[in-house]
């Protein structure tokens, strides 16, 4: 009963949040309503069991993510262009695209079912040998880490390739504009 | 900057040893609690990321050079990796954690989860430090009252 309530004030504060930045033009004002939606998500989270994910939730989309993006705003604008068009066509697509999410949701098993298809294949397997054969009492520390660990390690490889990519676009950026610099400067 | 925000400037200097102590238990304890490397890769990138926001990119960067978090980003994955190559060497499967100690193979896996575990983390807090340090040096230098 209180998991309700908490999950149902939970959702209300996430749709308010969301409305709150559709109505929003500030872009700075906007950045940070939405780190408090990462934040509100973390806590949804929490409220489903995944720490771990609201760990990561809290630290990355409502901390590093917040201040990457004030960070872009910082270098181009602070306002959000007015719309020139009407607004019907997105808002149709985003009405078919939500609605096909839901009727999408609807052959999904329950929350927690155990007959779901996910909990009858592997994980029991996991559940029931995991101690035995990795010792390890955070059953998803040893599916991540040892069970898995080639997607994790193809997961550490992922992030390392978006890092330097990301590096590579941005350093080169700088280099450039330094060169622009000195070539007025020259000039 | 020196006279402005004494109460930030206070506050985030008793929080990143926290934040950082933190981030070691996320790590090391992720065996018995919720976390991991991921984990506790961003923990402690954020405890970097808070100190450069607040005192700025240039005193970070005296803690945490941006060469030393460009070859962390790489010491990651070669950890992780480097784990897996050192399974085989033993005469195992790459990434067979239980190697490491052949006659009790679960103390093996502890040690390969730490070791991988320790890869993650080291690469995930180099790639989030290095894109706020790639971030941080692009934008100009902002009084209070711009935003």
């Amino acid at each position: 009963m209180t998991e309700t309530i908490v999950n149902f004030i939970l959702f209300s504060m996430l749709v308010i949040t969301a409305f709150a930045i559709v109505r929003q033009d500030r872009l700075f004002t906007i950045v940070m309503l939405a780190s408090v939606f990462s934040l509100l998500t973390a806590m949804l989270f929490v409220a489903l069991d995944a720490v771990d994910v609201a760990f990561t939730e809290a630290a990355v989309g409502a901390g590093i993510s917040t201040v990457l993006m004030l960070g872009t705003i910082a270098l181009t604008s602070r306002g959000a262009k007015p719309a020139s068009r009407p607004q019907t066509l997105p808002l149709l697509v985003v009405l078919v695209t939500g609605a096909g999410l839901v009727y999408g949701t609807l052959d999904m098993p329950n929350f927690g079912d155990p007959n779901a298809p996910a909990n009858v294949h592997l994980s029991p397997h996991y559940l029931t040998n995991s101690i035995e054969e990795i010792d390890v009492p955070n059953v998803v520390t040893s599916i991540l880490a040892s069970y898995r660990g080639f997607d994790t390690l193809g997961e550490t490889a992922v992030v390392f390739a978006a890092g330097i990519g990301v590096l590579m676009i941005l350093s080169g950026l700088r280099h450039r504009r330094r060169k622009d610099e000195e070539e007025e400067e020259d000039a | 900057m020196k006279e402005h925000h004494l109460i930030l400037r206070v506050v985030t200097k008793s929080l990143v040893g926290t934040i950082i102590l933190f981030a070691f238990y996320v790590q090391f304890h992720g065996d018995f609690s919720p976390g991991g490397g991921f984990q506790a890769g961003v923990i402690m990138a954020v405890a970097f990321i808070l100190y450069g926001i607040v005192f700025g990119l240039h005193e970070v960067q005296r803690v945490l050079p941006a060469w030393v978090v460009h070859k962390l980003v790489a010491l990651g994955v070669l950890v992780y990796a480097g784990t897996g190559i050192w399974n085989m060497f033993l005469g195992y499967e790459f990434l067979h954690y239980g190697s490491f100690t052949p006659d009790h193979m679960s103390h093996g896996q502890h040690s390969g989860i730490l070791y991988v575990e320790a890869g993650v983390g080291i690469t995930v807090t180099g790639v989030m430090v290095a894109i706020y340090y790639a971030f941080a040096g692009r934008t100009p230098r902002l009084g209070n009252d711009d935003w």
